[in-house]
């Protein structure tokens, strides 16, 4: 009896043990189905966006608490702009602080510190004129010698930049970096007063206003670093000058920016508190999306978009960025030496557009030339293959093949060698299995960690065909076309051509924009015509956005500052009438000051809302690190 | 007398924690800066000034040996310096920061483990050979078969998307975010813990004492109480030590799912970004923390296991 009673507990116990635990799951499917919570239909919808005479949003549509909660992605290495690197560092650098030049919602350069600037004939000399009314985020007057020190900072030896290289144009910076110099001896100065600020420079740099918006060229203030040394940008400690301070950061967990009053245009800025939060996982990051935890995603994982389409159609950004997917040769190793039909023969043999429909899926375009498009307003170069048909290039491919001496009696091997993440390995197959078919050439994976694969690419030894890419942070050809030049260090190819590096000298020297394009074009076809790269793709970036959030522009850079944004009033459910579809497209309202749109005449929908024109016509150059290292688990 | 013999143990373990700790900081020491690439790689090399400024910066400019007793100078002064990757932070702040987390999650889930593993190995060998013990132990292995990426997606979808009960991922301390990452921890644990007990279990009832107790009219509770289930632990303690030095520096998996800024990412991320200082520090962290375990294994076997007593001339 007394066994019987003890044992008749146990089971009690081990009966709810069981079910508590590993049945969670399925007790939890409810009559609804293993769909999903909440339905387009049923979610909350904002109320439609009225804006003022000033371009403003009214502030009876606006929402009571302005806190916007931005995922993204991995956590940032530091917050000190001049040794950060990656773009979720340069995301909330972007809020924190203001360079001379600065980045419209459209991601247009505009004056920033600097209200105006000069450029000297030669092109050589710039000369920027300082608002005079700046101020640190503690009070303190912010003035040209601020952003002298700065400069010197980012490339003084001891401060070990690693993002310093884009610098380099600066007159000095060379000698400076290596230690040769002393850092007074920068090309940086102080002109007639504290509010006129002279940058010289070693050479004609066309993107060189871009450049002083990004985050390597943004001011420091010195009695702060002085005070902490390195741990000055943690909070309690960073004093900025952007739109936003930081408030706190609990590594990996969340970093939190507080409204900076005392910015110039804090008047404008509506978003009082912005959450930065480091999702490593991009399903980590949709999931807490759609429990409401999240407003705006950094991206979104790459084999979801069938179910992200049907889902969140009106949470789902997809739009142009300035990236393009390709694969390289390298030209110093066999088969490729001076080979132009063999490597031509591989590049015709793709079908990139069953690459684009099949494998990458979100609306990336099939690319046949190094630029993307939509990079202010340059056409990039078409070669005559890309308005045949693939039966004709396929034909043409086999020819070609034959030309360069294989046949099935002498078959072709090859390698093609990618770093282990995203999509690289479906698109390494797809290449395969399409050589396969059409060539009869076999090509084998390899997968490689990315710091092997970087180094391997870098020596150039192993590498035959491999994953390549580039994604510029500067709305500018020339960050391509730059990485081609011989010796460049980012020419993975070991591409040298007289010609093509003789007209990369003339595109930086030439000032009219339209000569200054033609030459960048001329530069690309002698490119593409010496068949370097394999063009597969270009990039888009792509999101989930809650339909709250407005005030921000889907724009190529994919730069997206905190300032420009607010969230709208929830429409009352009593009230509210079905989504409207003006309602659905609206979410990249376009809220230029200049333009004053009626409400309902909402702007593009994102696909198709391109750079605008805008009085000041610079571009800019540089890299930008895409770095995609993802990991299994353990 | 029994004082003094578990003085010695402690002792002994002490001494042998130094030449083991060495041993593990030189292996990996070397074997991190065996691997391919470099910690300040990208996509587009570094000028050579930069690169010579960085290495300067960390000292990866000095001969190999010299870097290396510069670090276990450090080591021993317990500063396992800067981050290359996190360059606000020392690895000291990391750890700091991560452990807590990690260690609240992955303690809680052995302990959960262990209550529910051997409850439920406990049922399974007095029923054994029924069909409720091979229900119940079929369950188990599924419970080791499931990876932890399947289960803890499963349980976001459920109690987070579906359900609305619980936060999807991300961590501040709260219960509810500790809920679902300290159950998928757990679950495994659960199920071979009541494998290792039933077996156990199934084993110390057809010992002699076990019979005699029977004999002797205790009642069942008494006897599986009291005799029976002390023996019976004694594989799930050897296991269970290792196995919390594990769960509580934290799982890659688990971490990255749910979010959790813990300490198992690092061993990843620090080893995927050539961080070499990182890497070392959590190595060596977790590697005094497996030692502690087993360390604390040696006194509960002592205390559990009658025989050792007696050897020691009780």
């Amino acid at each position: 009896m007394n066994r019987y009673l003890f044992m008749r507990r146990l089971t009690a116990c081990v009966a709810v043990l069981m079910l508590a635990l590993p049945l969670i799951p399925l007790g939890g499917c409810s009559d609804e189905g293993l769909d999903f919570g909440v339905r387009p239909e049923n979610r909350a919808r904002p109320v439609e966006l009225v804006l003022l005479e000033n371009g403003r949003p009214d502030p009876s549509v606006l929402a009571e608490e302005q806190v916007v909660r931005r995922g993204n992605g991995e956590e940032p290495a530091t917050l000190d702009p001049h040794r950060a690197d990656g773009v979720p560092a340069a995301h909330i650098l972007r809020d924190l602080f203001e360079g001379l030049t600065t980045i419209s919602s459209s991601g247009q350069i505009v004056p920033g510190a600097a209200l105006r600037w000069n450029i000297s004939r030669d092109a050589r000399t710039y000369t920027f004129y300082l608002r005079r009314d700046l101020s640190w985020s503690n009070g303190e007057p912010l003035s040209a010698s601020d952003f002298v020190y700065s400069l010197r900072r980012a490339l003084d030896p001891d401060t070990a930049s690693a993002s310093a290289a884009a610098l380099l144009p600066i007159a000095n910076a060379r000698e400076v970096l290596a230690g040769e110099l002393p850092i007074e001896d920068l090309g940086v100065a102080l002109l007639d007063d504290e509010f006129t600020l002279q940058i010289t420079l070693t050479g004609p740099t066309p993107y060189f206003l871009g450049l002083m918006a990004s985050p390597v060229a943004y001011p420091v203030n010195r009695r702060n670093v002085e005070a902490f040394g390195e741990l000055f940008s943690k909070p309690g400690n960073l004093v900025s000058n952007g739109a936003f301070t930081l408030n706190e950061w609990v590594p990996r967990t969340r970093i939190v920016l507080e409204k900076n009053p005392l910015f110039r245009e804090a008047g404008d800025t509506l978003v009082e508190r912005v959450f930065y939060i480091p999702v490593e996982e991009a399903s980590a990051e949709v999931n807490r999306f759609r429990v409401g935890e999240l407003d705006w995603t950094s991206e979104v994982p790459s084999n979801q978009f069938a179910w992200l389409q049907k889902n969140y159609p009106d949470e789902l950004v997809i739009s142009p960025w300035t990236g393009s997917y390709f694969l390289g040769f390298n030209l110093t190793r066999e088969p490729f030496v001076n080979n132009p039909s063999l490597r031509m023969a591989l590049i015709l043999a793709i079908d990139r557009e069953i690459i684009t429909d099949k494998v990458t899926r979100f609306g990336e375009r099939p690319s046949y030339s190094l630029v993307p498009p939509g990079i202010d307003g340059y056409v990039p170069f078409t070669p005559e293959y890309a308005d045949w048909t693939q039966d004709e290039r396929n034909h043409e491919a086999r020819r070609l093949l034959e030309q360069a001496g294989y046949s099935d009696a002498n078959p072709l091997h090859l390698e093609i060698r990618y770093n282990t993440s995203g999509n690289h390995k479906k698109i390494a197959l797809a290449v395969a299995s399409m050589w396969k078919q059409v060539l009869g050439v076999s090509a084998s994976l390899v997968n490689e960690e990315y710091r092997v694969f970087l180094q391997n690419r870098q020596q150039k030894i192993v590498t035959r065909v491999f994953r390549a890419g580039w994604i510029s942070d500067y709305n500018d050809p020339y960050s391509f076309l730059e990485l081609f030049r011989t010796g460049h260090r980012g020419n993975d190819y070991g591409y040298s051509n007289s010609t093509f590096d003789a007209l990369l000298d003339e595109v930086g020297t030439e000032r009219v924009r339209a000569r200054r394009e033609r030459l960048m074009f001329e530069a690309e076809r002698v490119l593409m015509t010496d068949n370097v790269i394999i063009p597969i793709y270009s990039y888009v970036s792509k999101r989930l956005v809650n339909p709250h959030l407005r005030g921000w522009q889907p724009n190529v850079l994919d730069h997206h500052p905190t300032r420009f944004m607010y969230l709208l009033r929830t429409r009352d459910t009593a009230s509210s009438a079905p989504p409207s579809t003006v309602d659905a497209v609206s979410q990249a309202a376009s809220v230029e000051a200049e333009a004053l749109p009626p409400p309902e005449s909402i702007l593009p929908p994102p696909e198709t809302a391109g750079p605008q024109a805008d009085e000041v016509d610079d571009e800019d150059s540089s890299e930008r690190i895409e770095q995609e290292t993802g990991e299994g688990g353990s | 007398m029994r004082q003094e013999g578990l003085l010695q143990l402690a002792a002994s373990r002490l001494i042998g924690l130094v030449p083991t700790l060495l041993v593990l900081i030189t292996i990996s020491f070397f074997l991190i800066r065996l691997a391919p690439g470099g910690p300040f790689d990208a996509e587009m090399a570094a000028p050579p000034e930069i690169r010579a400024n960085l290495e300067a910066k960390y000292h990866l400019d000095e001969p190999l040996l010299a870097q290396y007793f510069r670090y276990l100078g450090e080591v021993i002064a317990f500063d396992f310096g800067p981050s290359f990757q996190y360059k606000d932070w020392t690895v000291n702040e990391l750890i700091a920061r991560g452990f807590p987390i990690s260690a609240t999650i992955g303690g809680l889930a052995m302990l959960l483990a262990f209550f529910a593993g051997v409850l439920i190995g406990v049922f399974a060998a007095l029923r054994q050979n029924t069909a409720s013990d091979y229900t119940v132990m079929g369950i188990a292995m599924l419970g080791i078969s499931i990876p932890n990426f399947v289960v803890a997606p499963l349980l976001i979808l459920v109690l987070a998307i579906y359900g609305g009960w619980l936060p999807a991922s991300g961590w501040d301390w709260t219960w509810q975010r500790g809920i679902m990452p300290v159950v998928t921890l757990a679950l495994p644990a659960i199920a071979y813990i009541a494998r290792l007990t039933r077996g156990s279990m199934i084993e110390v009832l057809h010992s002699n004492y076990i019979r005699t107790a029977r004999a002797k009219g205790l009642p069942e509770r008494t006897v599986i109480l009291r005799h029976a289930l002390k023996p019976t632990l004694l594989p799930v303690i050897s296991y269970m030590g290792p196995a919390t030095a594990a769960l509580i520096t934290g799982s890659v998996v688990v971490e990255r799912i749910y979010s959790i800024p813990g300490l198992g990412s690092y061993f990843v991320q620090g080893a995927l970004n050539r961080d070499y200082t990182l890497v070392m520090g959590v190595v060596v962290f977790y590697g005094m923390i497996i030692i502690l375990f087993n360390f604390i294994v040696d006194l509960l076997y002592a205390w559990l296991n009658p025989r050792i007593r007696y050897d020691e001339g009780e």
